[in-house]
């Protein structure tokens, strides 16, 4: 489910998402079925609109092409991306899926420490988790900007 | 004339007539796994070749029965192994047809081969405003070396283009020859595309204009017959991780005219006859230009890495490949939406190809999880692929010990990716 900055709907705390992604991803074993998982889960990622890719939202540190953008509302953030590699936007959605929505402060505040139990990192070549890391960290860095009150 | 029969018929390595992969496959215990539930397919040969059971038993006996340095001790077990170190220069030497075995020396790999040439015989000779000529289609490990010698010395690169199929353009080529030109680089056999370029024909051009060659060979000797002394090139490199041999080993070959007026690369012990703080004298080529100890192990394990090449037989083994090839290509290149990148009319086994509106790196990954191993990306060959206009291709390089029922795996791999990613 992905929270959308027009809805009235309060998504769950994290803590529970991170316990809900990391019991979605144990029902498979296969590799190959984690990984078209992952696949399925970047082309339901809600759209992000074609303004919004440009050098100025794309994510640096990640080989692929990866824009993400941030809308603060009621001080929670939304968080919308697109990618040319459907398993970035992919690996974006399992991010987006947790901290879309959320207080900024908690979005700054937490550990994703989920991502090490859903068993892809072991699979990332060094430049995709290189680019996971840059991902991580900018979510954060809109949250911050956002929990400050510099963007909108 | 052959019947089918002739083709399922076997025999012991030595005496192989007929080409035999499934044979051959076994010699190779690592293609005998499987990964994430799936058989083993190997198609990432062009980056490392895997190595038979007789080259790992090779290094292994080195270390257990007579580690020792060479050419130091007196003792037993130091003459063994520098008997051993030298019988795999000589080994070597016959397998591109070298005059001497003065003529080979040993190196980490082509990379090394090519910084230690552009080090040594190129800071002799390369001055300011002076050209060396290198292709498209190089590795970086072609260029860099070069680029780097250009900015000390202020000369300057110049690059030989290639056309859409990947082969180079000789006429363009023949144009960038003038009076500055000190030096050509340039590869046998492209490492993304496959093509094998007509090498004699592009050094006898530079020879007409008294200009010495390196050749860059790492993805030739794999899986062709090189002679040095037919090609006439002055400089010849490869690594051994690509043909069965050991990572850390490489062989740089050079005419000894050239090795004898060549300043040492690096200093150290066993490259020297006598030194004194005022003065040293070097040994000659090729000692001079190995100092320190060498990576004993695996140079004697690429001798038999070439004794295992010998053995199967490197024509039986390519006509074999060209077969694999032959039928990649048309397994291929009737998928919806795939293109081939490389259709150079004489290649090594490389399909390199593009899906459209998938990125490479996620083909890549989603063939993995179904045990397929392949490159994705430039391969160290962005000139190559902003010449095609494309980030980077998917790229199965086979070996003589993949078999046409792995490449019925790889276009199965493929329509699944297609499936599963097209947008
Ligand atoms: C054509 C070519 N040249 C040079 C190299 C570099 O070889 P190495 O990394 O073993 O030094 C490679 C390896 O990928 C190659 O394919």
């Amino acid at each position: 489910m992905y929270m959308d900055c027009n809805t009235e709907e309060i998504p769950k705390p994290i803590s529970e998402l991170e316990k809900t992604v990391i019991e979605d991803f144990a029902l498979f074993d296969d590799w190959a079925d984690k990984y078209q998982y992952v696949i399925e889960l970047g082309q339901k990622l809600l759209p992000l609109d074609n303004k919004y890719k440009t050098e100025e939202y794309k994510i640096k540190g990640c080989q692929s092409t990866l824009w993400i953008h941030a809308v603060r509302k009621n001080n929670r953030i939304y968080f919308y991306a697109d990618s040319d590699s459907t398993f970035v936007k992919g690996l974006a959605a399992v991010l987006i899926n947790v901290l879309s929505g959320q207080p900024a402060k908690e979005i700054v505040d937490s550990h994703l420490e989920f991502i090490d139990k859903i068993g892809l990192t072991s699979h990332l070549a060094a430049s995709r988790s290189n680019g996971l890391s840059s991902m991580i960290r900018q979510l954060k860095l809109y949250a911050l900007a956002g929990s400050e009150g510099l963007t909108t | 004339m052959k019947t089918a029969d002739d083709h399922t018929k076997t025999s012991s390595p030595s005496t192989m007539l007929t080409f035999d992969p499934k044979k051959v496959r076994e010699d190779f215990p690592i293609l005998q796994q499987k990964i994430f539930n799936h058989p083993l397919v190997y198609l990432d040969n062009a980056a490392t070749s895997q190595k038979p059971q007789c080259v790992i038993d090779s290094i292994s006996k080195y270390y257990t029965e007579y580690n020792s340095n060479v050419h130091r001790g007196i003792h037993f077990m130091s003459q063994k192994a520098t008997d051993a170190f030298e019988e795999a220069r000589v080994e070597v030497q016959h397998f591109i047809n070298a005059k001497s075995d003065s003529e080979i020396v040993f190196v980490r790999g082509t990379t090394e081969a090519i910084n230690l040439v552009a080090g040594t015989y190129g800071r002799q000779h390369i001055n300011e405003g002076d050209e060396i000529i290198v292709s498209e289609m190089e590795h970086h490990s072609n260029i860099i070396p070069w680029q780097l010698l250009c900015l000390e010395k202020k000369a300057k690169i110049r690059v030989a283009p290639m056309n859409d199929d990947g082969e180079l353009i000789y006429e363009e080529y023949e144009k960038l020859f003038n009076a500055k030109t000190k030096f050509v680089a340039i590869t046998y056999v492209s490492n993304s595309l496959g093509t094998i370029n007509p090498i004699n024909k592009f050094i006898a051009k530079a020879h007409q204009n008294h200009v010495p060659v390196l050749v860059d060979a790492a993805q030739a000797v794999p899986h062709l017959k090189v002679d040095v002394q037919k090609i006439d090139c002055d400089f010849l490199v490869f690594s051994g991780h690509k043909m069965c041999g050991p990572t850390g080993s490489g062989v740089l070959f050079g005419k000894l005219e050239h090795f004898e007026l060549m300043p040492p690369y690096h200093g150290g012990g066993e490259m020297m006859l006598s030194v004194t703080f005022e003065k040293t004298i070097y040994k000659e080529p090729p000692f001079r230009f190995e100092a320190g100890t060498p990576n004993i192990a695996d140079v004697i394990a690429l001798g038999e890495a070439i004794r295992y090449m010998n053995r199967i037989g490197m024509g039986a083994a390519f006509r074999y490949e060209e077969e694999l090839t032959a039928y990649g290509t048309q397994l291929l290149k009737d998928i919806p939406g795939l293109k081939i990148i490389g259709t150079a009319s004489t290649k090594t086994p490389v399909l390199s190809f593009v899906l459209e509106g998938i990125n490479a790196m996620d083909a890549g990954m989603y063939l993995d999880t179904l045990g397929i191993a392949v490159r994705t990306g430039h391969h160290c060959n962005e000139p190559v692929m902003k010449h095609f206009g494309i980030p980077g291709t998917i790229r199965a390089s086979m070996m003589f010990y993949n078999t046409k029922e792995e490449l019925n795996f790889l276009r199965e791999g493929i329509m699944k990716t297609i499936k599963l990613l097209r947008r």
